[in-house]
């Protein structure tokens, strides 16, 4: 990637001298853009409050209510229940392997990325810059190029309908390298460095009791968008995987939407299927509201738009 | 020990004397920043360079009724380039790419700028309200898009209805493209936005301050001072989008289970070789299209990189 790149990745990265309270030296607010505005941010709203008012519909109230409005029943609970106790509770089931293979995944993803972004940033080695371009060219390989050849490596190896088929290619972020070096290079000084080592320190005691402490917001950040990456990626699991009790939440929900498109609503009930995406939606949403800072200044990894 | 500490000092004091004595100290460096990025790279190689090579090697052979597995050289590509489902679906990610991206990026842009400008009430909650949906999986946005398209007990039909109008049907052939590309948007703007207005956030104020001051509009600053100075975030999301659109899936794949008449295995170029490898099991074409992919995806963002940076240069 070019150094424009380089340069704006850099301007995401949370820093510390950001420029602080810009305050206007009048009250510029414009009425009529404001009204603007949130007329357009009514459309991002609208399918999520859409989503919100249908999980708390019974099945027969969805199709003769109106979308936008309450139905006759306030049916939330008996649609969670449908949602924990259906095919003999695999919901929870789903829920509990997202969790491990987003967080294996975005463990392995972040610590992988802080070792090498440490070294390409603080050490001057031979053959460090040809690596590092090789890690920034990777940033474009589209990763579903990918999933079919894996699987059939994965496949050769017997490893395919298990936890680890979809960990490890989850494990490589060459952005996360990208970022890490891009904030290594500023968040730890050289002076800091050198200094430990006058000290008697090896390299890595340096690295552990210098660098990951002043690491720690880089990591986070990495570590989020690994982990968001991997809870929502739908074409890896749906390739790797086809025992439905080894399903993450992403294939289950795209399994029982089928499944109910399929029966009229038969099988499944659509009310079943919408409150099941909402309570897939809520860890999210609420993480989201959190961690913001990180999201947002971490946020450009998108490759991964899966 | 001594030594190394030794090597150390002069490497700080003077840069000649260190020269000399790159000797125990940098070789122990250097060996760390290996063992440093050896990790990432084991991972790496298996998880990516491994399977790519591999997917170029198996895109060679083909498997044919008489005689099983034989090498058939560049015959899979030579396939692709004249079949006309996988152009018909290059076709639509070229019409994404051509309409989609620009309305969504557009957007983010504008709405980064009034953002940034400071001139929207409640700005901090609008910017997070934008952004929510880059929370939501692709495959629950999907979803809930393909309820709300839906003719049963979607709002917009009923919504038709009440009116006394026909109800469009936004999951038909001809449409369906459209209401893919709502829900792209709707996912992406947020994401796009966020990284424009990182950047916003990041230019100096006395660059456009004293224009103001002068007089001069809104709109003239914005085009001609914080959109020259955003170029490189600007690039980030083209590029992005680009790698993106190619690799749309989610999508098709799950609205292929509400309107399967409306979607055919070949919809978009990665829905295709998914199709390819798992329902028609043809292994070696689903990985020539694959590659296919990733060249044309990666030929396409150095294109962008190049052209801008051409610019910046005759500038």
């Amino acid at each position: 990637m070019s150094d424009t790149a380089l340069t704006a990745a850099r301007r995401l990265l949370p820093s510390r001298g950001s420029r602080g309270g810009r305050r206007p030296l009048h009250d510029r607010r414009s009425g009529l853009l404001t009204i603007l505005m949130w007329t357009c941010g009514l459309y991002f709203l609208f399918p999520l409050v859409w989503l919100v008012i249908s999980s708390t519909k019974s099945n027969t109230d969805l199709f003769t209510t109106f979308g936008l409005w309450f139905g006759h029943r306030f049916s939330l609970w008996e649609n969670l229940v449908d949602v924990f106790t259906s095919q003999d509770g695999i919901f929870l089931r789903w829920l509990g392997n997202t969790a491990l293979y987003a967080g294996a995944g975005a463990v392995g993803a972040a610590a992988l990325a802080t070792l090498a972004g440490y070294a390409f940033a603080k050490y001057d080695f031979p053959g460090g810059k040809i690596l590092f371009s090789v890690t920034l060219g990777a940033i474009m390989i589209p990763l579903t190029a990918l999933a079919i050849p894996t699987y059939l490596l994965f496949s050769k190896a017997g490893i395919t309908n298990s936890p680890w088929s979809v960990i490890l290619p989850s494990m490589v972020s060459p952005f996360g390298v990208y970022l890490m070096r891009v904030y290594a290079s500023d968040a730890i000084p050289d002076t800091l460095i050198e200094a430990a080592r006058v000290d008697g320190a090896g390299e890595f005691r340096t690295f552990w009791r210098v660098g990951l402490r002043l690491l720690a917001p880089g990591i986070v950040t990495v570590f989020l968008f690994s982990l968001v990456a991997t809870w929502n990626n739908y074409f890896l699991p749906l390739v790797m995987l086809n025992s439905s009790t080894m399903y993450p939440i992403t294939v289950g929900l795209a399994q029982e939407q089928a499944a109910s498109a399929a029966g009229g609503g038969a099988q499944i009930l659509f009310s079943t299927v919408i409150t099941g995406s909402f309570v897939s939606v809520v860890p999210l949403i609420v993480s989201f509201l959190y961690l913001q800072r990180y999201w947002q200044t971490g946020l450009a990894t998108g490759g991964v738009k899966g | 020990m001594t030594s190394v500490t030794v090597a150390d000092v002069s490497a700080r004091g003077s840069t000649h004397r260190a020269k000399r004595t790159i000797t125990a100290g940098k070789r122990k460096q250097h060996l760390a920043a290996y063992l440093f990025v050896v990790p990432f790279f084991v991972v790496f190689l298996a998880m990516l360079i491994v399977p790519l090579a591999y997917s170029g090697y198996l895109s060679l052979f083909a498997t044919r009724i008489v005689g099983g597995v034989s090498f058939v050289g560049f015959d899979n590509y030579m396939k692709a380039f004249r079949d006309p489902a996988f152009f018909a679906g290059l076709s639509r990610v070229a019409l994404v790419l051509g309409v989609q991206v620009p309305i969504m990026l557009g957007l983010a842009l504008f709405f980064a700028l009034a953002l940034d400008s400071g001139r929207v009430r409640g700005s901090k909650a609008l910017r997070l309200l934008i952004f929510v949906p880059h929370a939501v999986p692709g495959v629950v946005a999907t979803l809930m898009w393909g309820y709300l398209y839906g003719q049963d007990f979607g709002p917009i039909a009923q919504f038709f209805r009440t009116i006394g109008l026909p109800a469009p049907n936004l999951l038909a052939e001809g449409t369906v493209l459209g209401s893919i590309m709502n829900i792209v948007t709707w996912e992406f703007v947020g994401y796009n936005m966020i990284i424009m207005y990182s950047a916003l956030r990041a230019i100096p104020t006395e660059m456009y301050e004293a224009a103001e001051i002068d007089g001069a509009g809104q709109w003239r600053v914005a085009w001609s001072i914080k959109i020259p100075a955003i170029r490189p975030a600007i690039l980030l999301t083209v590029i992005f989008s680009v790698i993106g659109s190619f690799q749309l899936f989610n999508e098709p794949s799950l609205l292929h289970n509400i309107a399967p008449n409306a979607i055919n295995d070949a919809f978009t170029p990665n829905y295709y070789a998914f199709n390819l490898a798992f329902i028609s099991l043809n292994i070696n074409y689903a990985s020539a299209i694959a590659f296919l992919l990733g060249i044309t995806i990666m030929i396409l963002s150095y294109v962008v990189q190049l052209s801008t940076q051409k610019r910046e240069v005759r500038r």
